[in-house]
């Protein structure tokens, strides 16, 4: 019956919108709730659902700022962010090449390996790494920071480089180099501008990925070399209690990343679907 | 003067063994077509002379010089792929102009050089487009007008043709020959199309396996196969192969059977050299459909299937009275319908026989 196979589509795809909106609503309820919160005052951040009408208040922010200087969290994330990303590049993309277009009998193992580093918890090699920044003097430092940072998502850039250099066809490469071009501008004339894309969603990932790192930012840094994790760290723990300004700052932690990644979104899912659409 | 000369070309990657020793000689101006099953080693064969392969065993001489350790673009040779392979960031001139840019060829000289090739291929309209703005037809033409700009010793063309539909892969043949001619050019011409093997090649290479089966000019590997291979191989439809044993063995002479009782005489003679004969043996007989003949006097009776009728040719499809499959070629306005029993007589200067091996053992119209 025509009439009621349609009449099932179009619950089908009710259903799954309805769905679609609960998961969505469900994932972005505590940045929602987080916001919402650094516009309230103490005493309402903490009395609950019934103050969901209030007047909004800029003076968590205030506060905040007092506290400490946002900017300097900020500047550091930043640099690190880019910074990492950046370094991950420099050595990931030649790594991807060489294994995408000339693989040896242990290229796979070596992939494997690599992300097989990103199985391991993190604090299981928390104390030799503590110790190796110790005697480096390295603590509290971003060049140590963005060495870890850099290392951390290392695997990943590898990885997804990997995956799209092998879906560009080997022939084009191929005519390249019957036309003359040699390694470096089979990689800058071809490779390069044909995997923009793919090279830029990886960045985006990337970057994310090391703004939000907040293990290794506690442990190795202090005040100088700090991102913004360590930033909203220091609101909880002496004054956990102060949920208002604890949201101002989060937000405000959030908010530079939250924005590039609302520009990017469209690369940002095609980077994190890789290989699984072809 | 630009050859291409391969003596025991071998390659294999690990244990598998995909070229055993090829010999081939190309020579100066010739359009060569090397044909045969996918799988043959064909690709290969071409990829190992453009350099884009290294030769495991054997020696490549292009214009005389050995080329096994050079780079493929210091070969002075240029590949057509089959996917095109255009560069698709770069637009028609930038991908035509690409090699001379590396080259180091001047601005000036590049532009006249491109628009020399546009203007042969048709493309001045489209040298400002990207690739993903072309049809097929046109893309292909950019890869053709990439490899001419170099002015190649010599053209090399990986299954062209394949991705094209059927009119315009005829007309890009012709465009070909035309070009072949334009540009005196010497070309090596890879395809698993045995019509594109024959309307084209000045020599045509069957190759099957990783091995050369036959070299020859195209109307030479029609009429005289070498084998079994190459006979169904080349031709289209292909060649009817009706088993048969040799009934009597004389000096000069064998007499062959059909299993429906017909018995031929071909001419023949023992040589020593492998093609020997003796009564019994179990050979194959080969005609093709366009070889054999409709009269309804004869008594080699056969039943009619299918009829497949193209317009100005008709193909029937019909069966033995042993239920062997045997294509007849007949006028287009034949009036044979389906499940008719029809006459058949053998054009006998034109069949072939192959013995037990599978290699050609007379070719009555060679000895006529």
């Amino acid at each position: 019956m025509p009439s009621k196979s349609r009449n099932h589509q179009l619950r089908a795809r009710l259903l799954l919108t309805v769905l679609g909106w609960a998961v969505a609503l469900l994932v972005f309820f505590p940045i929602l709730w987080m916001i919402l919160t650094s516009f309230k005052t103490e005493k309402e951040a903490v009395a609950g659902i019934q103050h969901l009408i209030f007047r909004p208040t800029l003076q968590n922010y205030h506060d905040v700022q007092q506290r400490a200087n946002y900017a300097h969290f900020a500047w550091n994330s930043i640099l690190l962010a880019c910074g990492s990303t950046l370094a991950a590049l420099l050595i990931g993309l030649p790594a991807a090449y060489s294994m995408a277009f000339r693989p040896m009998r242990h290229t796979k193992d070596m992939l494997v390996w690599m992300l097989s580093t990103r199985m391991m918890p993190a604090a299981g090699v928390l104390a030799p790494i503590y110790l190796l920044f110790r005697d480096g003097n390295l603590l509290d430092t971003r060049s140590g920071l963005l060495a870890v940072d850099t290392l951390m998502n290392l695997p990943i850039v590898i990885w997804m480089l990997y995956a799209f250099f092998r879906d560009v066809p080997a022939e084009i490469l191929e005519a390249g180099r019957m036309d003359g071009a040699g390694y470096l501008r089979e990689i800058f004339s071809l490779l390069l501008p044909l995997s923009m894309p793919s090279i830029f969603s990886t960045s985006l990932l990337a970057i994310v990925l090391a703004w939000n790192e907040a293990f290794w930012s506690l442990i190795l840094t202090a005040a100088k070399a700090a991102p913004l994790t360590v930033y909203i760290a220091s609101f909880s723990s002496p004054e956990g209690l102060f949920w208002a300004k604890l949201s101002a700052a989060s937000t405000m932690a959030i908010l530079p990343i939250l924005v590039f990644g609302w520009i990017s979104q469209r690369q940002l899912v095609r980077g994190l679907t890789f290989g699984a659409v072809k | 003067m630009s050859t291409v000369r391969l003596a025991g070309v071998t390659k294999s990657f690990a244990e598998t063994v995909i070229l055993q020793g090829v010999d081939l000689t190309v020579e100066d101006r010739e359009f060569v077509v090397i044909v045969g099953p996918s799988g043959c080693g064909k690709t290969t064969l071409l990829r190992l002379i453009a350099g884009l392969e290294t030769i495991t065993a054997g020696d490549l001489w292009i214009d005389g010089v050995h080329v096994n350790d050079i780079a493929p673009a210091r070969r002075g040779l240029a590949l057509v792929f089959q996917s095109y392979a255009l560069y698709p960031h770069m637009t028609v001139e930038e991908n035509m102009a690409f090699s001379l840019k590396l080259a180091g060829v001047p601005k000036a000289e590049r532009r006249k050089k491109v628009e020399e090739a546009a203007r042969i291929l048709h493309l001045e309209a489209f040298l400002d487009r990207k690739p993903k703005e072309l049809s097929g037809g046109q893309r292909q033409r950019v890869a053709i007008g990439r490899a001419i700009v170099r002015h190649p010793k010599v053209f090399l063309f990986d299954e062209p043709l394949s991705n094209l539909d059927a009119e315009l892969r005829a007309r890009t043949r012709l465009e070909l020959m035309k070009l072949h001619k334009q540009l005196r050019a010497t070309i090596i011409y890879v395809t698993h199309d045995q019509t594109e093997a024959m309307t084209m090649a000045d020599r045509i290479v069957v190759m099957q396996r990783g091995a050369i089966e036959q070299i020859g000019s195209p109307l030479d590997v029609y009429l005289h196969p070498v084998n079994r291979f190459v006979a169904g191989f080349i031709g289209s439809p292909k060649m009817n192969f009706l088993p048969a044993s040799v009934a009597e063995v004389q000096p000069g002479e064998a007499t062959i059977r059909l299993r429906n009782g017909y018995s031929f005489a071909f001419p023949f003679q023992q040589d020593g050299a492998g093609r020997t004969l003796k009564m019994g043996d179990g050979v194959e007989f080969g005609i093709r459909p366009e070889h054999i003949v409709l009269d309804h006097t004869s008594g080699f009776r056969v039943r009619v299937n299918i009829v497949e009728r193209l317009g100005g040719e008709a193909y029937l499809h019909t069966l033995t009275e042993q239920d062997e499959p045997l294509v007849v070629k007949a006028d287009g306005d034949t009036p044979v319908q389906e499940d008719e029993s029809i006459g058949i007589r053998i054009n006998l200067p034109r069949s072939h026989l192959f013995g037990p091996a599978g290699d050609a053992i007379a070719w009555p119209a060679k000895q006529e």
